[in-house]
């Protein structure tokens, strides 16, 4: 049977995205709704002919399900929106290997605007992208909110090296919107999952309860000892929430059938949980995703500077960590 | 540090060598170690961990006192000590 015709019947399954008009951490559900992955080895893509605006996590997403397709079995449909172009200049089309109709325009310097989809595969890798990090994101004279920018990448994208045992490691991008004034961070992998992953470590029934264990502090899918070992404390993630949190910004982590979006809070009050699911927050039932994806966004106007966030890190520790304990403990030496 | 680490001290494939070839054979044969971090603008949480929980978990919480950590910035101070915090607040028998 023609594929053609075979793709057009009824009984065709493939994967389907359509890029909204506005899909961002807060609004993500619509894109999510309309998100199918039955079928791995086709993917269709649509667009809002009149305006796109996306978060960078929805080009991971996408990006990363195209981009072990032979080109000739994702179809896209002509980008009608004049928006359209900031997928191309994302270099979201040449990274799954395709060329639909787009808008052309006169491509702009990446410097201080946005890190183009990016894979990640290995340790060395991730040296160079970090080395690119601060002149990409025009951080230069921004050293306030680098160190945090730095941390998060590192953090997130080790984690997919670490954890995901998937041979295409992470995909990442970012973007930095001038008028919110805030850096727009997505990573994504298509790996073994969170529940696979702490499954080693712990008994996980279902996505929830994988999330909520990938958010607490001191939880790492290689050890249930406390501490965790030699090389992962279980930290990373709940760092980075944290960050997101005191600077009242978005945080999505999604990973089997559920996403965890952390909402802005209502009060400018800085006390963190290690329990995510105290903080506010909402799940999100979600097509299956195999890996993990994670979206942040760091307003560079709320945010603090990354000592400070450091400072309600340690006094979390202290107080609801350590507890009631009447250990003294060693400090270590700085000279 | 700078020489192996670079500015941002990250990669926990570096942490994992100093700490097999470097931190654990010397205070094994009785060395002090200084951290010099002269030129380390930022490391990461897991950096650190990689780095020293192991020798706070196999030597006891006494190594801390055989430590030395040298021109740290703000920030890689405020990490070593969480990660050396979190590290006694998970051992079973803490300083008393």
């Amino acid at each position: 049977m023609p594929l053609a015709f075979y793709q057009d019947s009824r009984y065709f399954k493939q994967m389907e995205v359509h890029i909204p008009n506005s899909a961002f951490l807060g609004n993500i559900n619509g894109f999510l709704s309309t998100l199918k992955l039955d079928n791995p080895d086709f993917l269709k893509i649509t667009a809002n002919p009149k305006w796109i605006s996306v978060h960078p996590l929805i080009l991971c997403i996408i990006g990363i399900l195209g981009k072990n397709i032979p080109a000739d079995k994702i179809t896209c449909e002509l980008i009608a929106a004049p928006s359209g172009h900031y997928l191309k200049r994302m270099k979201l089309f040449e990274f799954m290997g395709i060329n639909p109709g787009v808008k052309e325009i006169v491509e702009h310097e990446p410097a201080g605007r946005f890190i183009p989809l990016t894979q990640v595969k290995n340790s060395n890798d991730l040296d160079y992208f970090l080395k690119d990090l601060v002149p990409l994101l025009h951080f230069d004279n921004d050293p306030k909110h680098v160190k945090s920018i730095q941390h998060i990448f590192s953090e997130l994208i080790r984690n997919v090296l670490e954890h995901s045992r998937s041979s295409d490691g992470a995909v990442v991008c970012a973007q930095y919107f001038k008028k919110t004034n805030k850096i727009s961070i997505g990573v994504a992998d298509m790996g073994i999952g969170l529940q696979k992953s702490l499954s080693q470590s712990y008994p996980v029934k279902d996505s929830i309860e994988a999330i909520n264990l990938a958010l607490t502090p001191g939880v790492t899918g290689t050890t249930s000892k406390p501490g965790g070992t030699a090389q992962n404390a279980g930290f990373g993630l709940f760092l980075i929430k944290s960050i997101a949190y005191t600077g009242g910004n978005f945080f999505n982590i999604m990973s089997g059938d559920k996403m965890y979006k952390l909402l802005q809070k209502k009060k400018s009050s800085f006390k963190l949980s290690g329990d995510p699911f105290k903080d506010r927050h909402s799940i999100i039932s979600i097509p299956f995703w195999t890996g993990v994806a994670v979206g942040v966004d760091i307003s560079l106007e709320k945010t603090t500077e990354f000592s400070s966030l450091l400072d309600n890190i340690h006094d979390f520790y202290s107080k609801e960590v350590r507890g009631q304990k009447k250990a003294r403990y060693k400090r270590p030496k700085f000279e | 540090m700078l020489e192996r680490t670079g500015t941002f001290a990250e990669n926990k494939d570096i942490a994992r060598s100093l700490r097999e070839k470097f931190v654990f054979p010397n205070l094994k044969n009785g060395f002090d170690l200084i951290f010099d971090y002269d030129g380390v603008s930022n490391t990461t949480q897991s950096f650190t961990h990689a780095l020293i929980s192991e020798a706070i978990r196999k030597f006891g919480p006494d190594v801390i006192d055989r430590l030395t950590f040298k021109n740290c910035s703000t920030e890689v101070k405020k990490i070593i000590n969480i990660v050396v915090e979190y590290m006694q607040g998970n051992m079973e028998s803490p300083v008393s």
